[in-house]
């Protein structure tokens, strides 16, 4: 299986704060992998640094086997890689068409065709050609998301990099982005490195997760040892607790 | 038992320039001193529902309904006056996000001591000891330490136990919590529910519990009601969830990613024209 990512001994410094702690994590091409934690574990810095938005203070990135170096990436890169953030509320121009915002990824790469790729890219997340010229505040939360996911498709990307994509919408519509992540998983054969602190959405969609805790990563673990109870951390267990809803007997303890 | 509030009938209608918009269309139940759950998707009504009761409904949105009361009082006629005694008094609410519903520019233990003060004759010295010990009782560990602080100083969890705390001090009947813990991590959102569910039950209060996780609600309520397009669809014991009759219920329940079970992909909600109606 070749490696899709490798990152090895990563750090990231903010300042004074070690956002990431000598983090190595191997993605396997076509896996998909979850990263979880709570806020300020690092997940997020981590999907970040991959994609060159966070600086990489020590340690080494490869993507697709390239070494990739501080926060500089070239089209290549962005053609293999794409990203998509949590909140769609604010990663869409406010001020811009869904059609404009499909055509800017299109018009950086020099890539034509623009009229048949954007109705593709809409017809894949199961919107039709007639959201086409809406503004994003005219689209609801999840249709945001739909939008957001087919930009980052219509580069047809190997690798999706996923920061919470479904935790600014409700259950319902949740499980409508899930389920279409999975299908254009399927479909493309896609890397996918997704972060969220909901262990449920991770074990749905993901084979292998890394918990992250304080900017390290103390556990590596399938999500079938997840399920079974195959724990080695304690602090993994307590987000499996965490995840399994309100107890009331939790409150004597 | 004896009911705290009656709502009969709620109807919260928005005017906007493309015609009426009706966010509550005739919201009927009653509470007593228990914890209701009013779970739904966004647009559903259900925060309309809440904030009608507190008397928070945006001016230009009109309001009405057979019977609104709170203890034998009618909210719908009630005097502005009346109602600000009765907002954070006896009736209080928390809200989503502490990032938004704090007041920045206030340190924390100020902004609980000017909800006490607001309602009762304290002596300034008085109102500090017991926003202390009230800060104590959301298990906060160092109060004197956080009564000092601005919201931007602490964390979500913190926050979020800061405002439970300016909302409890004093000692509403009827707590109106409104996606308490949905900004928050999950390990965090369990320390808070615990801290609330203590409380409420402690001190006896009415809960209604606000949000579009039927599962937390239902683990944390006696009662839920569902709510669809500013409608009741389906009022049941939390206990018998699992015998939702409703297909929107139904729904709700089983879209939820769950640890364990493989389903691929998931069931995904098939609206139905006829439940709105």
């Amino acid at each position: 299986m070749t490696q899709a990512v490798a990152v090895e001994n990563l750090s990231v410094v903010f300042d004074d704060f070690k956002a990431l702690d000598d983090v190595s994590v191997e993605v396997a091409s076509s896996e998909s992998f979850g990263l979880v934690g709570e806020s300020g574990s690092g997940k997020s810095t981590l999907l970040r640094a991959i994609a060159g938005l966070a600086p990489a203070t020590e340690g080494t990135i490869r993507v697709g086997g390239r070494e990739v170096k501080g926060t500089r990436r070239d089209k290549a890169f962005y053609r293999a890689v794409q990203m998509v953030f949590q909140d769609p509320y604010g990663s869409l121009h406010p001020r811009q068409t869904v059609d404009r915002q499909l055509m800017e990824p299109l018009a950086v790469h020099g890539i034509g065709d623009g009229e048949r790729r954007i109705l593709k890219a809409l017809d894949e997340v199961g919107l039709g050609s007639g959201f086409r010229f809406r503004y994003p505040h005219q689209l609801s939360g999840g249709q945001r998301q739909r939008i957001a996911i087919a930009r980052a498709l219509i580069l047809e990307p190997s690798i999706l990099l996923l920061d919470e994509p479904t935790s600014a919408l409700d259950a319902s519509v949740q499980a409508e982005v899930l389920n279409l992540l999975e299908q254009v998983r399927r479909d493309r054969k896609l890397t996918f490195i997704m972060v969220s602190h909901d262990l449920g959405v991770v074990t749905h969609m993901c084979d292998r997760l890394a918990v992250m805790q304080g900017g390290r990563v103390v556990e590596r673990l399938s999500s079938a040892d997840l399920v079974a109870g195959r724990i080695a951390e304690d602090y993994t267990r307590s987000l499996m607790v965490a995840s399994g809803g309100f107890r009331r007997e939790a409150q004597t303890a | 038992m004896s009911a705290l509030l009656t709502v009969e009938d709620l109807r919260v209608r928005f005017p906007t320039r493309t015609g009426v918009i009706e966010a509550v269309r005739g919201v009927s139940f009653t509470l007593g001193r228990e914890r209701l759950g009013i779970v739904g998707e966004s647009g559903s009504g259900k925060s309309q529902t809440g904030r009608a009761i507190m008397g928070l409904t945006p001016l230009q949105a009109q309001v009405t309904a057979k019977r609104l009361a709170f203890d034998g009082i009618d909210l719908v006629s009630a005097p502005a006056k009346v109602r600000r005694d009765l907002r954070g008094k006896r009736i209080a609410m928390i809200l989503q996000d502490p990032k938004y519903s704090l007041n920045p520019v206030m340190s924390i233990g100020r902004q609980i001591v000017e909800t006490l003060r607001r309602h009762e004759k304290v002596s300034r010295g008085e109102a500090r000891q017991r926003a202390l010990d009230m800060l104590a009782a959301v298990q906060i560990r160092d109060p004197a330490r956080v009564f000092d602080l601005y919201p931007h100083e602490v964390s979500g969890g913190m926050g979020q136990r800061a405002m439970i705390a300016m909302m409890l001090i004093a000692g509403p009947e009827l707590l109106i919590a409104d996606e308490p813990t949905s900004a928050l991590d999950v390990t965090v959102q369990l320390e808070v529910l615990s801290i609330l569910d203590k409380l409420v039950t402690e001190r006896g209060m009415g809960l209604i519990f606000v949000s579009h996780d039927l599962r937390l609600v239902s683990s944390f309520c006696d009662r839920v009601l569902v709510m669809y397009a500013g409608k009741i669809v389906e009022e049941i014991a939390a206990s018998d969830l699992p015998n939702a009759k409703h297909p929107y219920t139904r729904g709700l329940l089983n879209c939820m990613p769950v640890i364990g079970a493989d389903r691929h992909p998931l069931p995904v909600l098939d609206r139905k024209p006829e439940w709105a109606l």
